[in-house]
């Protein structure tokens, strides 16, 4: 069964779900949404994703949202049929994976957003950026990213000696960063961290996401 | 001999009530130590120890330190599954996704108002800081819409991921509940299905228990 994806190539959390559909080997087709016009808040997508967002998702009659959540239930799955294990193989490993999973809703992911949006997204519609607030949020995420390098002194990716879903959820935002966000310098000072970005970002799932056609 | 599993952090703290209702509901017996965030404990190297983004809570058991009160809690189902409320995370892997979709929409879209609103109408006041009008508005239009969504789900099922009180729904608990002592808990109560949800969800054993928890006990009369 071919799971339908719905969402965009350059949208991060459709990214997200794609790169671990790729690396567990779980064959999708994309079904575009086109964002620029806003049609993921038109009433045919309000019925896959009620919130006005992307990604979604149908496996068969199955149905689920939230890019975080559709990860979780694939590696879920891979896992429990003995295929790639991305949670985590101990209780331990699994409740690390979650807590980056976290950290990185709670302490990265908002910082990084909050920039693109003043650097990229509003100039493009014609407004004019905070870029008090982006000095800000880039001070807050210095300080985040040192705990993420001391972290990475200590182990080779985030939960543990393996790649999880906790690496993988990082993927699109820190590319936002460092692309459009014009910071790789943040990521490229921090040597341990610098490493662990050039690992994930090299893994064939990533490129292949990174080859899809806009 | 005290309870092997600690939670770090003052009982007001949403993040930290989270924990607790969690392990409640799981029958988990915990320690509650205090950290006194007026006076920065939560800063100072001790404490960065165990959580280095200076948040609270912090959580161990037998030797596992974790952070992040939803990660804390996904722990506690994980590992005591067959004890307390057994369907609180699901009991097959359908189940738990959905709970998992209505945990990410708490984090993603839930959260981020209503923590923002829970500062600015709760805590702000008690710590003396000036309250941002624009903020309170911009973030009470945003719930508004995130509690539409959430009453036209509600109207489909008893609980937000299905028939059974979940993960899902606790999540909201601590935020909600301190809302609904201010002007915002309006937006709960004139929305039928959410003000129904609402109802059930905190008058739950162990969500009563955390609020005692919450309230400091009455002075001992001599």
């Amino acid at each position: 069964m071919v799971v339908k994806v719905y969402g965009a190539t350059y949208a991060a959390c459709p990214q997200r779900v794609m790169a671990c559909l790729f690396e567990l080997g779980f064959q999708f087709d994309l079904i575009k949404i086109d964002l620029q016009s806003g049609e993921q808040k038109q009433p045919q997508n309000l019925l896959r994703q009620p919130f006005g967002q992307v990604p979604s998702i149908e496996d068969g009659d199955f149905k689920l949202f939230e890019s975080r959540a559709i990860i979780r239930y694939y590696a879920g799955k891979s896992a429990s049929q003995g295929g790639t294990n991305l949670l985590g193989e101990t209780l331990e490993e699994r409740a690390l994976v979650e807590q980056w999973m976290e950290v990185e809703v709670n302490n990265y992911n908002p910082l990084i957003y909050t920039m693109v949006l003043q650097l990229v997204v509003l100039p493009q519609q014609g407004q004019v950026g905070d870029m008090e607030l982006v000095k800000d949020c880039k001070g807050k995420l210095e300080k985040v990213l040192d705990v993420y390098e001391e972290r990475l002194s200590k182990s080779k990716y985030l939960g543990g000696e393996r790649f999880t879903i906790a690496d993988l959820t990082h993927l699109p935002n820190t590319r936002f960063l460092m692309e459009e966000g014009g910071m790789e310098d943040l990521i490229k000072r921090r040597k341990n961290l610098h490493n662990w970005w050039l690992d994930i970002s090299s893994r064939p799932s990533w490129l292949k996401v990174m080859d899809l056609p806009k | 001999m005290a309870a092997p599993v600690k939670v770090y952090g003052p009982p007001f703290s949403t993040a930290v009530a989270r924990v607790m209702v969690t392990l409640l509901e799981k029958d988990v017996p915990f320690q509650l130590l205090p950290v006194n965030m007026a006076k920065g404990e939560h800063k100072k190297p001790d404490y960065l120890k165990i959580q280095p983004f200076g948040q609270v809570p912090a959580f161990q058991d037998e030797g596992v330190t974790i952070f992040e009160s939803r990660a804390i809690s996904r722990y506690v189902c994980d590992k005591y599954a067959n004890q307390g409320n057994r369907g609180l995370f699901g009991t097959n892997p359908l189940e738990k996704a959905s709970i998992d979709q209505w945990l990410e929409a708490e984090g993603q879209n839930f959260n981020p108002p209503s923590s923002i609103l829970v500062f600015q109408l709760t805590f702000a006041p008690r710590m003396k800081i000036k309250q941002d009008e624009n903020l309170i508005k911009q973030n009470e239009a945003k719930l508004a819409s995130v509690l539409d969504v959430y009453d036209r789900r509600l109207n489909e099922s008893r609980y937000l991921a299905g028939d059974d009180f979940t993960l899902a729904d606790l999540s909201h608990l601590p935020n909600a509940q301190y809302l609904n002592g201010t002007d915002v808990g309006e937006l709960f109560r004139t929305r039928k299905n959410v003000e129904r949800w609402w109802g059930e969800v905190s008058n739950r054993e162990s969500w009563k228990k955390v609020l005692e928890m919450q309230s400091p006990p009455a002075p001992k009369k001599a």
